[in-house]
């Protein structure tokens, strides 16, 4: 009996594995920084370039860092979500402007929303290399000691939003 | 006994030539001389088209590699070493070296700057595994997470070894059939029998 159940066994494993592989996602690499400190910055904000946002003044609350762009197509989903989801003021939610034009990204959040407390523009995309981004629209959950503490790849739901992201902030923001 | 008679038997020796001719005429009907000028003519075609295909690609790739800049000339063996072992993470199963997303233009931006620098190979590498992870590696490294990805394929092919050499010396313990004296004789018959039957 064991003669084709073994096989049959293989087989199932075999099976169970490729169900497992092939239903995970190969775009979400998993980011080296979670549980890191975040990169520092000091970068221009978007709305008053004269002013430096940089990731000292961040420190002692958590927040969201979202990575956003206006050539991004999908961050046009994410947008509404977003705004939406600040209304509740639950967590401060930063803006990353990355490698985008100060005109254009100033006008899509006048057509798409504004979430942000500020930008961050990051006309080069250094400091976005800096953070791992691979992929906008990206959001990171950060901190009250600067610690990247979470990553979401590609545009958050609300749905995203109220079960994975939510739970997490405000685990941290329980944190002393 | 001529070779053609072999082949066709008596009777169809000298219609051989004849279906020779047929057999090699063409589906189009053209003779195998038309046929060959055709093939001759298609090969020296494919010839110059792989020679315009090689010559150009090259040229088109080292021209992205580079992205306009020129990099002093003792980095760029070393560059082009490099960024064919990085993978972009936009467009995952290209290396930084061939792929066109923007930043896979970043990163080789940053690798060049750090080489002119002066940073080795391997600390350009840590800058991006730090940020990236292993995945921006073609070639990770290895460690406990990744031990079924480097001797997986061993351990497999070394337990399908064992079960064959198992299988084998199973086989071989088994005793053969034997027949008794009734089917020796029978077997013997049919022997002779098939032998009268040639000879006849």
């Amino acid at each position: 009996m064991t003669r084709y159940l073994l096989p049959l066994g293989i087989f199932g494993a075999l099976v169970a594995l490729l169900f497992v592989g092939l239903s995970l996602n190969p775009r979400e690499v998993p980011s080296p920084l979670i549980n890191k400190p975040a990169p520092t910055f000091s970068l221009p904000e978007l709305q008053d370039p004269g002013k430096k946002l940089s990731r000292q003044d961040l420190l002692g609350k958590v927040y969201l860092l979202n990575v956003w762009a206006s050539w991004c197509v999908s961050c046009r989903d994410e947008q509404p979500v977003l705004t939406e989801f600040s209304r509740s003021k639950q967590v401060d939610i930063y803006g990353l402007n990355y490698k985008d034009q100060r005109d254009d990204a100033k006008r899509w959040l006048k057509v798409f929303g504004d979430p942000y407390v500020a930008s961050a523009v990051d006309a080069d995309g250094r400091v976005g290399i800096d953070w791992g981004v691979y992929g906008v629209p990206e959001t990171f959950v950060v901190d009250r000691s600067g610690v990247i503490r979470y990553k979401h790849i590609g545009p958050a739901t609300m749905n995203d939003l109220t079960t994975k992201i939510m739970p997490i902030v405000r685990k941290l923001q329980a944190e002393p | 006994m001529d070779v053609k008679t072999v082949l066709y038997g008596r009777r169809g020796a000298e219609g051989a030539e004849t279906n020779i001719n047929r057999l090699m005429q063409m589906p189009d009907g053209s003779t195998p001389a038309q046929h060959a000028r055709l093939k001759y003519f298609l090969c020296v075609l494919c010839a110059a088209a792989a020679i315009l295909f090689l010559s150009g690609i090259p040229q088109a790739a080292s021209a992205a590699k580079l992205d306009g800049i020129d990099l002093p000339e003792q980095y760029e063996g070393r560059y082009k070493a490099l960024i064919d072992q990085l993978r972009c993470l936009v467009c995952q199963n290209e290396t930084l070296a061939d792929s066109e997303a923007d930043l896979a233009a970043d990163l080789r931006r940053e690798i060049r700057e750090k080489m002119v620098q002066g940073q080795s190979d391997k600390q350009i590498r840590d800058f991006l595994v730090a940020r990236y992870g292993d995945f921006v590696l073609y070639k990770p490294p290895v460690k406990a997470t990744t031990l079924m990805l480097w001797y997986g394929p061993f351990a497999l092919l070394a337990l399908g070894v064992l079960i064959a050499v198992i299988t084998i010396r199973r086989r071989g313990r088994r005793t053969p059939e034997t027949i008794n004296d009734e089917q020796h004789r029978q077997v013997q018959a049919l022997l002779r029998r098939q032998d009268e039957g040639k000879n006849s």
